[in-house]
């Protein structure tokens, strides 16, 4: 008698300490908070991000103000840190500009995917049947092209600008991220307390907002995060075919296409860049092992 | 088994007929007719009609669709609008190069990922743990065409001992071919050694967590025949993970391809939409994107065969 009079009390006692909303989440945080390699990169994509936006206050001079008779200056010259480029402008105050394209390149085509694609996914996996069929039909064949010929194909054809290789970054992460929402889904649907929340008369929105969305959320975002290094790395890499940003707009991908030639005459100045979206893309996939240890996520996708 | 074959071969069938009409739609979404680029503006309209004609862009869409489709799947894919030469001679040759450098890569990228997988998973949370998986996530991290760029200054700029770009002459020897494909195989493999390293360590340390490991080393089982139980029961996923990698091999060369100007499928390409040479475009994306759906079935029919629980 006194034993269950102690173990219900200590059963009241952790249900008012555990408030279940808010339970998993803080657990998330607290193993993120002990995790040094991810908050030594967080840290770094915060120095990243701070360096893009306040570009103008941090960077020594005006990304498109130059002089060909200082083109090429080694790193370490007077008055450029850290060299200049082929037109003879600081290459710091670029990389600092740069990275405002570049971060947006890597964050906008993941977040718009995730809308759309995590949309069609919760949908797809929600309902089933014909309309999900329908939906992931059609994200059969754009699983057919490799993500970077179709990204590619299609920005070559819409032609070069940021907006185009946004576009065509977007519609390339779409099928992954329908996909891996609709297995998601498709799994927290057939538990137990979704049947039950059904059962007990919530619409079909209700458990959609409150049971499924919120299984669904942590693997997606694990995911889309990791989209986020490869969307920076192809981004950079359509304007370095020349078909994304046009130069002289300050860009990692363009930057590096335009040293290019000149690793005979400055090869660490012209690595620079590169260096810039090698360091950025690894953060951002460290981060996403972080969240997917400290969420135990399981992806095989 | 072989009912499981064909039923998958029939579910490719509408996969690449929506590939051909994405791949066709492709083209017609894009601003400009591609006449305009052939002929000088002051084109008298007898002569722009007389060029459509000849390119068959002056019937309606979906005549012009299933023209080409016809076409495509006899092999023809029609004649260069830049050199006016057979779209399909240009091609297999630009694959021919494209293969040889994604199989070099794929050979190299999937050894160092299983060897650095495996690595990790047996000396799990210890330094050589800690350290392969750095690697496989740098290999996964790196943008590829900056590595090419890198490995050209380290190999090519700062020390003269390979060549910076370009293929090797006719007349190269076998070990003057070799020095050629160092570079370029080398900035290929780093993507797929790094999947693959990142795959295989996290499949080989599920399959080190099941039941029958620990009755295999209380069995009295030493490491290496258990190492064997253990790569058999993480091969099936890692394979089909390594085909997938192949055919990304093949269709995203194309940014390695031209730090080299390395004459592959991804050139080709490049120089198709800076040209707006549409039929070579459009036969480069459909054939590379047909490769890839074949690489998908093989992977599946391939994995069935192993694994008999995946033939449903």
């Amino acid at each position: 008698m006194a034993d269950t009079a102690i173990s219900s009390a200590a059963i009241l006692a952790a249900l008012a300490t555990a408030r279940p909303a808010s339970g998993y989440w803080r657990n998330v945080g607290k193993r993120l908070a002990r995790d040094p390699v991810t908050i030594a990169v967080s840290l770094v994509l915060l120095g990243i991000i701070f360096i893009a936006v306040f570009a103008p206050l941090v960077s020594t001079g005006h990304p498109y103000d130059g002089s060909v008779l200082h083109r090429l200056a080694p790193i370490g010259a007077p008055g450029h840190w850290l060299g200049t480029d082929e037109g003879g402008r600081d290459l710091w105050t670029r990389l600092c500009y740069g990275g405002r394209l570049s971060l947006l390149a890597g964050i906008i085509p993941v977040s718009a995917a995730l809308c759309v694609g995590g949309g069609l996914g919760l949908l797809a996996g929600y309902i089933g049947g014909a309309v999900n069929t329908v939906i992931m039909r059609v994200m059969d064949v754009f699983y057919a092209f490799p993500s970077v010929l179709l990204a590619i194909a299609i920005c070559g054809v819409l032609g070069n600008g940021f907006g185009n290789a946004v576009l065509a970054l977007s519609i390339v992460f779409v099928p992954p991220l329908t996909r891996i929402t609709e297995t998601v889904t498709a799994q927290t649907r057939r538990l137990d307390f979704v049947e039950a929340a059904r059962a007990s008369g919530s619409t079909a929105f209700q458990v959609m907002r409150h049971h499924v969305l919120a299984n669904v959320l942590g693997p997606v975002l694990v995911y889309a995060t990791s989209l986020i290094s490869l969307s920076i790395i192809l981004s950079a890499g359509l304007s370095f075919l020349g078909l994304g940003v046009t130069p002289p707009q300050p860009e990692w991908g363009v930057m590096l296409n335009a040293l290019r030639s000149a690793i005979y005459v400055q090869p660490y100045v012209a690595a620079l860049p590169g260096l810039m979206i090698f360091a950025t893309s690894m953060c951002f996939n460290l981060m996403s092992d972080g969240l997917r240890s400290a969420m135990d996520v399981k992806l095989n996708a | 088994m072989f009912q499981f074959a064909v039923r998958r071969l029939l579910l490719a069938v509408p996969v690449l007929f929506g590939v051909s009409l994405v791949v066709f739609a492709l083209v017609h979404i894009a601003p400009g007719d591609p006449i305009d680029l052939l002929l000088p503006p002051e084109a008298s309209p007898e002569i722009v009609a007389q060029v459509k004609a000849t390119f068959g862009f002056d019937k309606p869409l979906y005549i012009q669709y299933l023209l080409w489709l016809r076409n495509a799947l006899t092999g023809n894919f029609g004649v260069s609008i830049f050199n006016a030469q057979p779209v399909l001679g240009q091609l297999l040759i630009a694959l021919g190069n494209t293969f040889t450098l994604a199989i070099l890569a794929a050979c190299l990228g999937f050894s160092l990922g299983i060897a650095l997988g495996l690595t990790a998973a047996l000396y799990h949370g210890r330094w050589p743990d800690k350290l392969c998986s750095a690697i496989a996530t740098t290999g996964v991290s790196v943008p590829n065409y900056w590595a090419a760029i890198v490995l050209v200054l380290f190999a090519a700029v700062l020390h003269a001992w390979l060549p910076a770009q370009g293929i090797w002459p006719d007349t190269a020897s076998f070990f003057g071919r070799l020095r050629y494909l160092v570079l370029p195989v080398g900035a290929l493999s780093l993507i797929p050694m790094g999947v693959i390293g990142r795959f295989t360590r996290a499949t080989a340390l599920e399959v080190l967590s099941q039941e029958f490991v620990s009755a295999l080393a209380a069995k009295g089982l030493t490491r290496g025949p258990i190492l064997r139980h253990v790569c058999k029961n993480a091969a099936p996923p890692v394979l089909a993970l390594m085909g997938l990698q192949f055919g990304y091999l093949l269709g995203g060369s194309i940014l390695v391809e031209t730090v080299f100007n390395w004459p592959g499928s991804g050139y080709l390409l490049n120089l198709a939409i800076f040209r707006r040479d549409i039929p070579i475009l459009q036969a480069t994306v459909v054939v590379l994107a047909f490769f890839f759906v074949i690489l998908n079935l093989v992977v599946d029919v391939a994995q069935a065969a192993i694994d008999p629980r995946l033939r449903r």
